[in-house]
């Protein structure tokens, strides 16, 4: 009985701490805007947070229920046509409020999915992943053949201020539009986690896991993998209808096989194997995309290499590298990593940064204008046609990589110490 | 009275191969059944066939006198019948608990609701916890269920089995593998999980086969070639041919 008793209070005490990543997230979504002011960093924010719901929910098939779709972009884009061509009906545009405007872009996304669901999830594995592909490939084709939906090469766009307005707002500002994302991003992300709470999201992760089992316990696998399917159509409108609601335009771009495998790199990257893996790797890409694609033109190239390196190395994404260290932090040994991270870390950084360094001397010298010799660099110009900063940067590039390498193996005697409880040393 | 599981004629082919070659049947409720015989007798096909696993080539299956012909193995699992497998089948990713857990679900009665949280049911936790208290698991609840022992594993693979509350229980060579402490530990739970339902098992310890069996079948090259209690079993002429004398010699 008091067994029974402490058990139930320590479910009752995981639900307070259930909610307190929720209020933080509000909170951070509230004051955002407020420590980033620019308009350009609203911008930013406004594109995170719909990659994070798209990602969120494309991870509902790939982490959840084990299905790794290459076509994922049709239904966003298909919700987000669906919200552009609302936007264009005059009068009843006018007669609703704009925030329930995505509300739409999911059904129709659900519909799409439904459809394509019906008979692409009868198989998970290689079979779902064709299917998905070959359906990809024929909706994004559909876009200069049916030219009265998708509006063939250059899209369709609209204008949100026609809607009605909501207390007041017209949405003319991108802050006003930032904070209708941020309130569909907190709704999105939170109906998410509690889908992979219910009897049908725990089902898909059991049928990841092992469909035969499951078949066994009274559930058809095909099921469960389409009702999951469809859910993440749905919030794959969402998405599509705040980027409808946000750009004012939608084209094939939306649709296409970049914008699928662009998600699942995404995903893959903030890892698949935790509910906030997603949202990790859609800030950190989308960082990547707009950050990055200021400084520099090869951007997409570090991007790649960084897919590259998460798929051989860190198979779990950001997410599993942060879980990594909860064992050692649990036994109270997280501070002792602290000191060789620095030592083998910052080497490590070094060799990266002088790696990417050479990369752009090459970039420049054989791709700047004939007599362009100077070049901006980690806010230093030089001429890239010296022989010196070609030594410099060959220099930290190995010193980098041998001071790291030499460091590395105190860094992994220090990680199997961290993780090991300290009665088990004599 | 119907059979809680009747065979009649049940025939099974991969190609020329005939596997299992006219199986009759009959195995009332609330009994303990062992089906024996060497290796490549075609046991674990039968099973499969049983299940839904395979289809038949020929012949028909009835639980509670219901045909299973085309049903696939999620209906037959609805009808009543649930089996445990001879390489352990288990979610090695989720936790003990988890394992459990799901295999409640359907049982009661939640089928693809996502209205509901898993997390807030009572009837689901305590049900959970009360099968997890049964095979002796409740001190690894939350580990994933890949890294249990061995022992461990097949445990859990019982109480998943029987979790859902089927009344016909199959379970394909539980202690395969296991170490005579072990061993004794899966033939007290079978015992204690299967009260009042019906077990139908494959086995190869002949120690657990008399221990727990109320009859037994003989499969020998897909035929059985006898049947009944296990002393009868135990005596008859053809049985100490093909098959029991070396295996009982084996066993001393």
């Amino acid at each position: 009985m008091t067994d029974q008793t402490a058990s139930a209070n320590m479910r009752a005490g995981s639900m307070t701490l259930s909610l307190m990543p929720w209020i933080v997230a509000a909170l951070v979504l509230v004051l955002l805007p407020q420590i980033f002011t620019a308009n350009s960093a609203i911008t930013i924010m406004n594109q995170m947070a719909i990659t994070i719901i798209f990602a969120l929910a494309y991870n509902m098939l790939l982490g959840q229920g084990g299905m790794l779709s290459f076509g994922h972009a049709v239904y966003m884009g298909v919700g987000g046509f669906a919200c552009v061509h609302i936007m264009n009906m005059d009068d009843f545009f006018a007669s609703i409020p704009l925030v329930v405007l995505p509300i739409f872009g999911g059904l129709f996304g659900m519909g799409l999915a439904t459809i394509v669901g019906s008979f692409s999830t009868r198989k998970a594995g290689t079979v779902f992943a064709m299917i998905s592909l070959g359906v990809g490939e024929l909706i994004a084709a559909c876009s200069v053949i049916i030219v009265a939906f998708f509006g063939g090469e250059e899209g369709i766009s609209g204008d949100r201020t026609y809607a009605m307005p909501t207390f007041g707002v017209e949405f003319l500002q991108q802050i006003e539009v930032y904070y209708l994302i941020a309130f569909w991003l907190l709704i999105s992300a939170a109906l998410m986690y509690l889908f992979s709470r219910t009897p049908v999201g725990r089902m898909a992760n059991a049928v990841r896991d092992n469909p035969e089992r499951a078949e066994f316990l009274g559930y058809s696998a095909r099921w469960v993998r389409f009702y999951s399917f469809v859910a993440s159509g749905f919030f794959a409108g969402i998405a599509g209808g705040l980027f409808a609601i946000n750009y004012e335009i939608l084209t094939e771009e939306n649709l296409n096989a970049t914008s699928s495998g662009t998600i699942l790199l995404v995903t893959f990257l903030g890892g698949v194997g935790f509910f906030f893996g997603p949202i990790l790797g859609a800030i950190a890409f989308t960082l990547l995309q707009t950050v990055l694609s200021l400084e520099t033109e090869l951007w997409a190239f570090y991007a790649g290499a960084l897919f590259v390196a998460t798929v051989m190395y860190f198979p779990g994404g950001l997410a599993g590298l942060i879980m990594m260290h909860v064992p050692a932090i649990r036994l109270g040994k997280g501070s002792r990593l602290i000191l060789p991270y620095i030592r083998t870390l910052v080497p490590a950084a070094i060799c990266i940064l002088g790696a990417a360094a050479l990369i752009e001397m090459i970039f420049h010298y054989r791709h700047a204008f004939a007599g362009d010799e100077e070049m901006t660099l980690f806010w230093i110009t030089f001429n890239s046609h010296d022989v010196l900063p070609w030594i410099v940067a060959v220099g930290l590039t190995l010193a980098g990589f041998f001071t790291a390498r030499a460091t590395a193996p105190a860094l992994l005697e220090a990680w199997g110490d961290a993780n090991t409880p300290d009665r088990m040393q004599v | 009275m119907t059979a809680a599981l009747h065979l009649d004629g049940l025939r099974k082919s991969f190609g020329k191969t005939e596997i299992i070659r006219g199986v009759d049947l009959s195995i009332e409720r609330g009994e303990r059944h062992a089906i024996i015989g060497p290796n490549g007798a075609g046991k674990s096909t039968l099973f499969n066939l049983i299940t839904g696993r395979f289809p038949q080539s020929d012949g028909a299956v009835r639980l509670h006198g219901n045909d299973l012909a085309g049903k696939a193995p999620y209906e037959i699992n609805r009808m009543g019948l649930s089996r445990s497998f001879q390489i352990t089948n288990i979610f090695p990713k989720m936790s003990v608990f988890e394992n459990v857990r799901c295999s409640l679900l359907w049982s009661l009665g939640y089928k693809y609701s996502f209205w509901h949280m898993v997390g807030k049911s009572r009837e689901l936790t305590e049900g959970a916890e009360a099968i997890l208290e049964q095979i002796n698991l409740t001190n690894r609840r939350d580990l994933p269920a890949g890294v249990l022992s061995y022992a461990e594993q097949r445990a859990l693979e019982i109480g998943i089995t029987i979790a859902g509350g089927a009344n016909v229980i199959m379970l394909d060579e539980p202690t395969a593998g296991m170490s005579h402490s072990e061993t004794d530990y899966i033939v007290d739970l079978i015992r204690k999980v299967t009260e009042d339902k019906t077990l139908v098992m494959v086995e190869h310890d002949m120690g657990v086969v008399f221990g727990l069996a109320d009859r037994i079948s003989v499969l020998v090259y897909g035929e059985i070639i006898a049947t009944g209690t296990p002393e009868t079993v135990r005596a008859d002429p053809k049985v100490q041919e093909a098959y029991l004398g070396e295996a009982l010699e084996a066993e001393h």
